[in-house]
């Protein structure tokens, strides 16, 4: 089981990487939300796994999930909601400024003329 | 007169001419001389106790931590340094006054000049070496502002720069230097390190820091090989060639040497660097200054000859030598500034420097020719003038100073450059003022008025009198020497006189003045001779090594940073990774605590198809659309697990946070272009698959790690646990910790929401009100639309469900506390609620029907929540403090109403504000762009036969 | 229960909704609540620093809940002089942002504004790694609103790499703090200093990782070499105010470094031990030399500017990296220093600006104020490249003294002084050609009529230069202040006993306060 959850956890986190370094906007934040889920899951993991306990305090249960990593990555969930919203919109003012999606942007001053020095 | 305010004085003085500026040239020029005049009074208040041996010192703690304190003193040394500065200084504030031309900004000119002044004061009295780097890197600074005041003239911009490298650099290495000393000693006063000569001289570092200091006083002095900077510092005004290039600030670099001479000399690495630097920028100072042919060219460089001289006569370490430095210094200052100025009464008044364009300027201009002439015959070390009294102690030194062990070596060099020297006075003499009247000069020459030539008429009177009477300078040369020799020597017994009977410094003086004059002589093909050799043009190679320098920093630095998000994404992940495995391969691993618990089919069979959907993400992200559907399947997979591992709530969020996403992405790509194309070449894409499976790789191993171990101690969750109930008044106890336990997060978080759509919505307002509008509206579309995008079938459907969807998320809301939910999965099963009535209608339809603006909506959430936080301030409890109680409001079972609940409506509301807000965006985009819209609720509408007697009114479709 | 410790996070994080709501129309209304704000916070801040100044260290439990259950405001001497810096700082650019009338070429400027002032107000007050994730979030959201304030193809194209390099630090900060409380159980600062000594020796390798992380995530915010690249465009595109305004938003990297290094993982902490003495040191001496060598050759003013803010990082991060006590009280003055010094050239770039098609590093015709923007350039940049008499030589000589007794000294000391002599010649460079080369250019006559810049802007600057100014003759009292502040953060056991020892809701029902 812990192999499964850290495998995608790996998984995740790679397939994320790659759609990060991708050269469009699209894919890298597709590539972002990738890492989201995966440190989210990585996070909530921290508070190690547990099958089949209630969700709820009821009488007579011993054992249940570490409900503190839950409210983290329900934390986490929301911000990175939050982000995401963000990012597309301004990714795609962006585009929509410039006619094109790239995520490397020459600044300007690499065209321009060798600075003098006189 | 208290030291501080000598040194003061200047300072706020500087303030004066600059705002003055708009009241006059006299005013400008009184006030800074009034300012100079009283400092220059208030030193020689001094004077008795100076006289008497006595040191004066004042001092103020500055910072005590570090040993940099504003500790001041005045000796011999200091007094005499002060005096010319000032001294000189208020001369040539006399005389600029009159040269500078009435479309000059003198205040600014004043300004500056002040500045300079109250830096060197401060240099020559500081008795802290930290203190005297701050004066020193100043008196760079001012000149820097000085030689570039001039702005329109490219030398003069060319020139400020290039002192200000040199000079900076020699700062710098200075600042080493001086820590050192300071960290050898255990002090940075002066007073202290002048007593520790010994110790100094033993510590390893000794060497290092005397190079390193050496380095400032060379850079400073115009020592060779750091010579070059001084002539080009001539694009001044002439009146600061006058004054910092010749009497006062290249002195400063003499001024340390003498400072520091009591514990830094007589050492053999002393000896050879100081010694071997001073002949040699002596002889090459004056070989240069023969040949130049601009005035001030030709006395840049006899200066930067003549401060060779003091600096070998330091660099000798004896006695007799450093008091011939000191009346050298005197004499030096006095017929050198008087030159400097008769050279610019010449430029003023003939409008040329150029020697070649000059010439029986005698007739035409006595008096400057008397004044130029006594000092140029001073500085060729003529009898009865005082040049030729130090001339003489130089020689006599020189002759009995042995270098790399030869008795010639030293005596040859010095008489070469004094022959040179002389030479340079003659043809200085003879091409300017001797020789027939022409009638080509660029403007009619004669005497200016009283006011230009005054000033160096005073200096020539010293001259003539210390010439004529040494006696009279000996007293107090002696005394400064006295305080340059400190404890480490006696001050020697030797009188000034001019007949010294038949030594051999008065042969070698007179070979050097026949010499003078023979080559004077046979000056004509010397000049061919000298033209025809090649010389490497020490700016050219300067300005060469500076473009070097910034183009190699752009080689550098430009590509490195042109904007390539994604090496930058790899360079940082290598680095994170790498960091992360140094640390991990310096630690210990120890053996699992935990059980592996065992996964079953279903499990395996989820996590395969979590995978897959992923890898199919990767390999199919070309196609947008496409990879939407699969990330959608990767988050359902996720909040499956979540479920899995019995985390309801973390389930519902993750999977209505993914619905809204999705949606978002959606309405983005609806404007984005639907395909990614290959750009990137297979090396590329190899490189980011292996930055891709290395991070992988940590995070899998990371996990897996932690998976398998215990935390060191229980984790603070059991308090959660034990108190949730009890503390919070809730039973799913993940709510109570985000309303309750830590309320502080969620606040931060809905902060989070609530600036997310604000900035969404300020962004969507610029680009509507900027240039991408019109681009927008001539968009076309590049897929053809469905002819019924709001299916009446959809319509239908969401009117009947949006009730239930709103009671469903009021439920949710209210059980939050005891059950999953809250106000988080509430607001955004509302949203949801609400995007289907968009997604069926369209957005036109739907927020025309909307009551409430979204701003309004998310401010009335975050102040919610705030204010119940604020609340509990009334009931003396911190922030966010909840209390609660039970209530049963049928139908619902009995829940438990607490103010966290309150808290939980703000996040309510700025979650559904939020989404909304941002979705609204969108559309409001969307309608720019040719998305057709329709005011009614579905396109094909059987109850609307003539579209005019239809409003359509739905009372739901608000939130 | 004194409430004044929350004050700097709820009073702006009022604030700005209640401008949303109210005044969304009405510049004048915004302008004078956002200003009434922050002076009302530099207020408190003062209270607040007074009230440490004699080392007291105050608490403040939300929702009443006790360490580390709950969340904690902690203010000590370090954490209140960050608090009164950044509300003097935010003064002086709102002073600018109104005067030059940046706020109104966007929405909701003064909003975003207060709330980016609440995030970096947070991130110095809390005592919990989780709540400083959120505060980060919180300021750099804020952040991104303030940086495309305006918008502009440039500023938007910028803005998204800006966006996305700060997605992964937070991702980096999310996996930092997982394995934190893996290994640990808490996220406490203060309960973190106790449970990491727990830690046996033999399995170590999970706390390790986790510290690095955590560091490289600060190392992120603080634009240290090779995570700095998100910093010269975002900088150099943001609207002037803002660029100023982050200013502080490297030092809040600096600052949790600071905190979480010499309290949790202080240096002599074995299990921790070894774990960036090979790294940090040069990485912070390339972060110097790059950004110094960036300013020479920056073909732009506000880039040349951005390299400088990285360049006086890296000598923050050099005398962090010494964790000495010196070295820390270097440090710390050196932080102050660097952010009124980067504040104040990055709106004197925005003055060079008017009249300027653009800010090119070539002679373009002279405009009105031309000689008073020289001037106040001139000085900026002296404090920039740290030359006397201002703060920047001073810290600089704090600085190279700190360093002496390591084993890196001649490193330290050739990387600093070769670079401030780079940077030298950068700025006199840019100066020259900006201010005296454009003296012999014509100027053009069919040009429009450019009017000066505002008053009011001249006075920000002229309020920042003055800080500098006081900075450096009350030198001896600040660096004696920040002295103590070094000592208070190598003896921890105040702080953690304070936060720890607390009792709150239901921890002991008896003295229940």
């Amino acid at each position: 089981m812990e192999l499964l959850v850290a495998s995608a956890i790996g998984v995740l986190t790679s397939a994320g990487l790659y759609l990060v370094l991708r050269l469009r906007t699209f894919p890298v934040i597709l590539g972002m939300s990738l890492l989201t889920y995966a440190v989210n899951v990585f996070l909530f993991a921290s508070g190690r796994l547990t099958v089949g306990a209630p969700p709820i305090l009821s009488d007579g249960v011993a054992v249940y999930t570490d409900p503190l990593p839950q409210a983290l990555v329900l934390t986490a969930i929301v911000i990175s909601f939050g982000m995401t919203a963000v990012v597309v919109m301004i990714a795609l003012g962006a585009y929509l400024g410039s006619n094109d999606d790239h995520v490397d942007d020459q600044p300007e001053g690499l065209q321009g003329p060798e600075g003098d020095l006189s | 007169m208290s030291l501080f305010i000598i040194v003061a004085l200047p300072f706020f003085g500087a303030l004066l001419p600059g705002l003055m500026n708009a009241s006059g040239r006299a005013a400008c020029s009184g006030v800074t001389f009034t300012v100079s005049l009283a400092a220059f009074i208030g030193l020689l208040t001094n004077l008795p106790s100076v006289l008497a041996g006595e040191v004066l010192t004042a001092r103020v703690d500055w910072m005590p931590l570090l040993g940099l304190n504003f500790t001041l003193m005045l000796d011999g040394l200091g007094f005499f340094f002060a005096l010319l500065i000032l001294g000189i200084g208020l001369l040539i504030i006399a005389y600029a006054r009159h040269y500078l031309s009435r479309d000059d900004n003198m205040g600014e000119f004043f300004t500056y000049l002040l500045l300079f002044q109250g830096a060197m004061v401060g240099i020559v009295l500081s008795d802290n070496i930290l203190l005297l780097l701050v004066f020193w890197e100043l008196t760079s600074l001012s000149s820097f502002l000085l030689i570039g005041y001039w702005k329109h003239l490219p030398e003069g911009r060319q020139g400020a720069r290039m002192a200000l490298t040199v000079t900076g650099m020699g700062g710098l290495a200075m600042i080493a230097g001086m820590l050192m000393l300071g960290q050898i000693v255990g002090s940075y006063d002066l007073s202290v390190i002048l007593q520790n000569r010994d110790l100094i001289q033993a510590d390893p570092l000794y060497v290092p820091a005397l190079i390193l200091i050496l380095l400032g006083c060379f850079t400073k002095s115009a020592q060779f090989p750091f010579h070059f900077w001084l002539p080009h510092a001539m694009a001044a005004p002439t009146p600061v060639s006058a004054y910092l290039h010749s009497a006062t600030m290249v002195k400063a670099g003499i001024f340390l040497m003498a400072r520091m001479w009591p514990v830094l000399s007589g050492t053999p690495e002393w000896f050879v660097i100081v010694t071997t630097a001073g002949l040699v920028t002596m002889v090459l100072g004056a070989v240069i200054a023969l040949f130049k042919h601009d005035l001030k060219a030709l006395l840049a460089f006899s200066t930067v000859s003549h401060l060779g001289l003091i600096t070998m006569l330091l660099g000798t370490g004896t006695a007799f030598g450093a008091m011939a430095a000191v009346f050298h210094i005197l004499n030096h200052a006095t017929f050198k500034a008087a030159l400097f100025m008769s050279a610019g009464i010449i430029d003023h008044e003939a409008h040329t420097r150029d020697i070649r364009r000059l010439g029986g300027l005698r007739k035409l201009m006595p008096v400057t020719f008397a004044i130029a002439t006594l000092a140029a015959l001073s500085m060729a070390g003529i009898p009865f003038l005082n040049g030729f009294l130090s001339k003489e102690m130089m020689l006599e030194e020189a002759f009995h100073t042995e270098l790399f062990g030869s008795h010639w070596f030293v005596p040859a060099l010095a008489t070469l450059g004094s022959l040179f020297s002389a030479a340079y006075c003659f043809r200085l003499i003879g091409h300017v003022f001797l020789g027939p009247v022409r009638d080509d000069y660029p403007a009619k020459p004669h005497d200016p008025g009283a006011g230009l030539w005054m000033p160096p008429a005073v200096l020539v009177v010293l001259v003539v009198a210390i010439g004529v009477a040494p006696f009279l300078a000996e007293p107090f040369v002696k005394l400064v020497t006295a305080s340059v020799l400190g404890e480490a020597a006696e001050v020697p017994k030797a009188y000034f006189k001019i007949w010294h009977g038949l030594v051999p410094a008065l042969y070698l003086s007179i070979i050097a003045v026949v010499g003078g004059l023979v080559m004077m002589a046979i000056y004509t093909p010397a000049l061919r001779l000298w033209d025809a050799t090649p010389r490497p043009e020490a700016k050219v190679i300067f300005e060469a090594i500076v473009e070097a320098a910034a183009r190699l920093a752009q080689r550098l630095i430009l590509p490195l940073h042109n904007g390539a998000f994604s090496r930058y994404a790899a360079v940082g992940s290598i680095a994170i990774v790498a960091a992360g495995f140094h640390a991990w391969s310096t630690g210990t691993v120890g053996a699992p605590t935990r059980v592996v618990q065992t996964a079953g089919p279903v499990v395996i069979a989820g996590w395969a198809m979590l995978v897959a959907a992923t890898a199919g993400l990767v390999l199919m992200h070309r196609n947008r659309f496409l990879s939407l559907i699969l990330i959608g399947i990767v988050g359902l997979m996720v909040s499956v697990g979540f479920v899995f591992f019995s985390a309801p709530d973390l389930a519902m969020t993750q999977f209505t946070v993914e619905v809204v996403t999705i949606i978002l992405l959606l309405l983005a790509l609806n404007f984005l272009p639907n395909q990614t194309p290959v750009e990137s070449t297979v090396l590329l894409r190899v490189r980011d698959a292996g930055v891709a499976v290395v991070g992988g790789l940590a995070t899998f191993g990371l996990a897996y790690h932690y998976l398998l171990r215990d935390a060191v101690s229980t984790p603070i969750s059991e308090f959660h646990l034990a108190n949730s109930y009890k503390g919070g008044g809730g039973t799913n106890v993940v709510n109570v910790i985000l309303v309750d336990f830590r309320g502080f997060d969620t606040y931060g978080e809905i902060i989070v929401l609530g600036i997310a759509a604000l900035l969404i919505y300020a962004l969507t307002e610029s680009l509507l009100r900027g240039p991408v509008r019109a681009r927008l509206l001539n968009r076309k579309p590049d897929q053809p639309r469905a002819g019924d995008m709001h299916p009446m079938m959809m319509v239908v459907l969401t009117r009947v469900i949006m009730p239930v969807v709103l009671m469903v998320g009021f439920y949710i809301f209210l059980r939050g506390h005891n059950e999953p939910g809250g106000g988080f999965i509430a607001g955004l099963i509302v949203s949801i609620a609400v995007v289907m009535q968009y997604m069926a209608s369209g957005f036109a339809w739907a927020s025309a029907r909307l009551r409430y603006p979204y701003h309004g909506v998310i401010g009335a959430g975050v102040l919610i929540a705030g204010l119940t936080g604020i609340g509990s301030w009334f009931v003396g409890k911190p922030f966010l403090t909840s209390d609660f109680t039970y209530v049963r409001i049928p139908p619902f079972d009995k829940f438990e109403l607490a103010t966290a609940a309150l808290f939980d409506l703000g996040v309510f509301l700025s979650v559904v504000g939020a989404v909304m807000l941002s979705l609204e965006s969108f559309s409001r985009l969307a309608r720019r762009a040719h998305v057709p819209e329709s005011e009614f609720p579905m396109d094909i509408d059987p109850s609307r036969d003539d579209p005019d007697d239809n409003n359509p009114k739905s009372p739901k479709a608000a939130v | 229960m004194m409430h004044w410790i929350i004050a700097p996070i709820v009073l702006p994080a009022l604030l700005a909704p209640f401008i949303v709501l109210a005044a969304r129309y009405h510049n004048g209304i915004q302008r004078s609540l956002s200003v009434a704000g922050v002076l009302a916070l530099i207020v408190i801040a003062a209270g607040l620093a007074w009230q440490a100044s004699d080392g007291t260290i105050t608490l403040y439990q939300l929702s009443d809940w006790a360490a580390p259950f709950g969340i904690v405001l902690v203010g000590d001497r370090l954490s209140t002089m960050m608090v009164l810096l950044t509300a003097v700082l935010g003064f002086c650019v709102l002073l600018y942002a109104i005067g030059s009338g940046w706020d109104k070429r966007g929405w909701h400027f003064h909003a975003l504004f207060q709330f980016q002032l609440m995030g970096i107000m947070g991130a110095f007050l809390t005592g919990d790694l989780f709540n400083l994730f959120v505060f980060f979030e919180v300021l750099l959201i804020a952040s991104y609103g303030l940086m495309i304030h305006a918008g502009g193809n440039a500023r938007l194209r910028a803005g998204v790499q800006y966006v996305l390099f700060n997605l992964i630090g937070s991702t980096l900060f999310l996996f930092a703090l997982g394995s934190i409380y893996a290994e640990t159980g808490t996220l406490n600062m203060a309960d973190l200093a106790i449970r990491v000594t727990a830690i046996s020796p033999d399995e170590t390798v999970g706390i390790r990782v986790a510290a690095v992380l955590l560091l490289l995530v600060f190392a992120i915010k603080a634009a240290l070499v090779p995570l700095h690249f998100w910093l010269p465009s975002s900088y150099a595109e943001a609207p002037a105010p803002v660029a100023a305004l982050f200013a502080i938003m490297t030092k809040v990297g600096a600052y949790a470094i600071i905190r979480v290094y010499t309290m949790i993982f202080p240096p002599d902490l074995e299990a921790t031990s070894g774990l960036f003495d090979l790294w940090l040191l040069p990485a912070a001496l390339l972060s110097l030399a790059i950004g110094m060598v960036g300013v020479l050759a920056a073909k732009r003013l506000d880039r040349l500017v951005a390299f400088s803010v990285i360049g006086s990082m890296g000598m923050v991060m050099i005398s962090i990296s010494l964790f000495t006590p010196e070295g820390i009280a270097a440090s710390l003055y050196y932080i102050v220093h660097s952010t009124f010094a980067g504040a104040t050239l990055f709106l004197i770039s925005d003055l060079v600006r008017t009249g300027r098609s653009d800010l090119q590093l070539s002679p373009q015709p002279p405009v009105a104020g031309a000689a008073l923007t020289a001037a106040l350039f001139f000085v900026g940049a002296i404090a920039m490249a740290g030359l006397p008499p201002l703060s920047g030589f001073i810290g600089k000589l704090l600085v190279l003294n700190a360093s002496y007794e390591t084993d890196l000294v001649v490193w330290i000391w050739a990387v600093v002084l070769c670079s401030s002599l780079i940077s030298i010649l950068g700025f006199a460079r840019a100066g020259s050609i900006l201010f005296w080369k454009s003296q012999s250019v014509a100027p053009n006559e069919d040009a429009p009529e450019v009017s000066r810049p505002a008053a009011l802007s001249y006075l920000a600057v002229g309020v920042l230069i003055a800080l500098l100014g006081a900075h450096t003759i009350f030198a001896g009292q600040v660096h004696g202040y920040t002295t103590t502040m070094a000592a208070q953060l190598f003896s921890p056991e105040p702080y953690v006993s304070t936060v720890l020892d607390t009792p709150g809701k239901l921890s002991t029902p008896k003295e229940h306060n």
